[in-house]
């Protein structure tokens, strides 16, 4: 979860930075007389939530901590409640222990993860890669989110197919356009992108590519090459 | 050298040594060689598609066949991969909307919905979306699920022979497609929905072009069902093909018609409203014979529901603004039509050129900057013809999307072509997949 340096709480000093940006208007150096060529901004993630969490979120929180015991604390890094929605922050070592009690507690029973959604933070030192899976529970009606996250250098996270067995094509996607290595996947091949394929395009160290387009004398520069606003 | 030793390789089957043993490539007129050939063992592979009319678009699916018994099915996908979400990444938050609509080509005004309302989820304007384009985007939510279900009986009908379905399909979604494209300029990929509200307002005889086109359906529709319905070839079809029970629709994640055909209720519209959906009247329809036969039975009550919220949402539709009042994310232009085409309108341009400096300047940073998003992330879910369709947004507090991930129905629930399959035969998979009907334009994006 990320959110605005100027809504974090004050005394909150240690919130990981997931990016940082530069000047307003995408250009470096001299050609850049706005005057904003010294701002400097700030991606800072999301903090963590404080009790009580409101709704059902203290007791499935509180569920979820007694059946891990004393794992709970390595295992549930962050609670973070953002546009109404909770999300966990689990460590990968303790991902599958997290999903499993998640889809058999009677008081949890999120029976469905609606999949794998890959973000890449290239600034978040250590943590680059974050998978978002969000998670449904039918029986309560509810929602929440789990994160987990693993670094570029070691992009490894245990699969969890032996329990949502619906996550395999997803983690296959999340492989593909990421490069996220779901260990103990059943057959973790590419999925859109030709086998033979070089890359994962949805990194952001992946160039969108494209040609510049002429049009009646003008040209136009691909998309990944024009300006962009900071 | 003897003459007995010359042959021509083309007409040889081509075959090459695995771990597995020897592989023959069979294409057709070169079956005899094979099957004369010593201590060959008995797996056929076939190969079916991309390109082949009744794997519902550049699916491919890749059976091991015992005789006409399916052992094994496999689907390979990506054929109509497109890089979407990566292309979002490159444009403002609301030319998203543009992308968007093409990934399920068949549920454009589906796509753009979920997309805006986790945009708006993000901006935190989801109460100030005005009533009317709420009302109106419902309206054309149901309107698309009808154009979409539709296409599964024109396309699902054609697949198992029934080409009168086909025909009978494809003209009534002409006539709903009309009536979206007088709303929205375009038959599809509308770009109509924008985050804050809708493009423009409806056209003035919009309503009772969907009247008309409600009692044309309502005529009509009845002609497919009874020409199906109890067609006893349609059913033998259909009928306990492309099984899959609620344990499986659970382990696989499946939602939509598919799952409804277990028996379990389950709709978003009723379980997690959004757009207002819990002050509309409908019943969600069920069965419980969890087949082909079911969910078709299931996706013709279902446009009889949606044409109950599209008459709800007519009476409902008063006037006033169909974009967030907020001046630094409501679009600042109106489209019209003058003598050179559609374009932005006289009017605007008049008071941005010719009186207003501010306005200009202020129409120039929204169109060519864009707004920003405050730096987050969402995931809404909404109810798309073919299932929950989810939308995961990021932000990282700049004018473009960080990250955008749709977790489309039919590409989920394509996994369950070997559970709904396997054991039967090679015509019955064509059945279950024209059950499941995925659009592989979401599968792939």
């Amino acid at each position: 979860m990320t959110e605005n340096s100027e809504v974090v709480p004050a005394g909150t000093e240690t919130l990981e930075v997931l990016a940082t940006g530069q000047g307003a208007f995408g250009t470096e150096g001299t050609p850049d007389v706005s005057g904003y060529g010294g701002l400097v901004r700030t991606v800072h993630a999301a903090p963590a939530a404080t009790r009580p969490y409101g709704g059902w979120y203290d007791q499935a929180v509180d569920t979820l901590a007694e059946q891990l015991g004393s794992d709970f604390g390595p295992a549930v890094s962050k609670v973070v409640i953002r546009h109404d929605q909770l999300t966990l922050e689990v460590e990968r070592e303790h991902l599958l222990s997290v999903m499993r009690h998640l889809r058999d507690h009677p008081d949890l029973r999120f029976e469905m993860c609606m999949g794998a959604s890959g973000v890449h933070w290239p600034e978040d030192t250590g943590r680059e890669l974050h998978i978002h899976y969000p998670m449904l529970s039918m029986t309560h009606n509810r929602r929440l989110s789990v994160e987990v996250t693993c670094p570029d250098d070691d992009p490894h996270v245990p699969s969890i197919v032996e329990i949502y067995p619906g996550n395999n094509w997803h983690e296959r996607e999340t492989y593909d356009f990421f490069g996220v290595i779901f260990d103990g996947h059943p057959g973790l091949t590419r999925i859109e992108m030709p086998d033979d394929w070089v890359g994962h395009p949805q990194r952001k160290d992946y160039p969108l590519g494209g040609i510049p387009v002429e049009y009646k004398g003008a040209t136009i520069p691909p998309p990944d090459t024009r300006r962009e606003y900071k | 050298m003897s003459d007995d030793v010359i042959y021509d390789t083309a007409e040889e089957a081509d075959s090459y040594d695995t771990t597995e043993g020897k592989v023959f490539t069979v294409s057709g007129g070169d079956w005899d060689q094979v099957e004369g050939d010593e201590g060959i063992a008995q797996r056929i592979v076939v190969n079916m598609g991309p390109q082949h009319p009744s794997t519902h678009g550049v699916l491919r699916l890749i059976l091991e066949l015992d005789g006409e018994t399916v052992t094994q099915a496999r689907s390979g996908i990506g054929y109509l991969h497109t890089g979407i979400e990566k292309n979002l990444e490159f444009r403002t938050w609301t030319q998203g909307v543009t992308y968007v609509t093409r990934m399920d080509y068949l549920a454009p005004i589906f796509n753009e919905t979920a997309y805006c309302l986790g945009v708006e989820k993000l901006l935190g304007i989801t109460d100030q979306i005005p009533e009317r384009a709420t009302v109106i985007r419902v309206m054309l939510m149901e309107l698309n699920r009808i154009s979409s279900h539709l296409v599964y009986l024109a396309t699902g009908g054609m697949e198992l022979g029934a080409l009168t379905a086909m025909t009978f399909g494809f003209r009534e979604r002409e006539h709903v497609l009309d009536v979206l494209e007088s709303v929205t300029g375009l038959r599809m990929n509308h770009a109509f929905i924008r985050p804050g509200g809708l493009a423009q307002d409806i056209p003035e005889d919009a309503p009772q072009q969907i009247t008309d086109l409600l009692a044309l359906l309502r005529k009509r529709l009845p002609d497919t069902a009874n020409l199906l319905v109890n067609n006893s070839i349609w059913m033998s079809r259909t009928e306990g093909v492309g099984y899959l029970d609620l344990t499986g629709c659970m382990a696989l994640g499946m939602t939509g018609p598919v799952l409804r055909s277990t028996g379990y209720p389950w709709d978003l519209r009723k379980m997690q409203p959004y757009c207002g959906y819990e002050t509309y009247e409908f019943d969600v329809p069920t069965q419980t014979s969890c087949d082909a036969y079911g969910r078709f039975l299931i996706r013709l009550e279902e446009m009889q529901q949606s044409m109950r919220i599209v008459e709800q949402c007519l009476e409902r539709l008063r006037p006033g603004p169909v974009m967030v009042e907020d001046k630094k994310i409501a679009w600042p232009a109106q489209l019209a039509i003058g003598s050179d085409g559609i374009g932005n309108s006289l009017e605007h341009i008049r008071h941005i050129m010719g009186q207003s400096m501010e306005a200009l300047i202020h129409h120039f940073k929204l169109v060519t900057e864009g707004f920003r998003v405050p730096a987050g992330q969402a995931y809404v879910a909404i109810e798309a013809p073919r299932g929950e369709l989810g939308v995961h947004v990021v932000s990282d507090g700049g004018t473009r999307p960080y990250r955008v991930h749709f977790r489309d129905p039919s590409f989920n629930n394509l996994q369950a072509v070997p559970a709904m399959s396997e054991g039967g035969q090679v015509a019955d998979v064509v059945a279950a997949v024209a059950s499941i009907d995925p659009v592989m334009g979401g599968v792939d994006r």
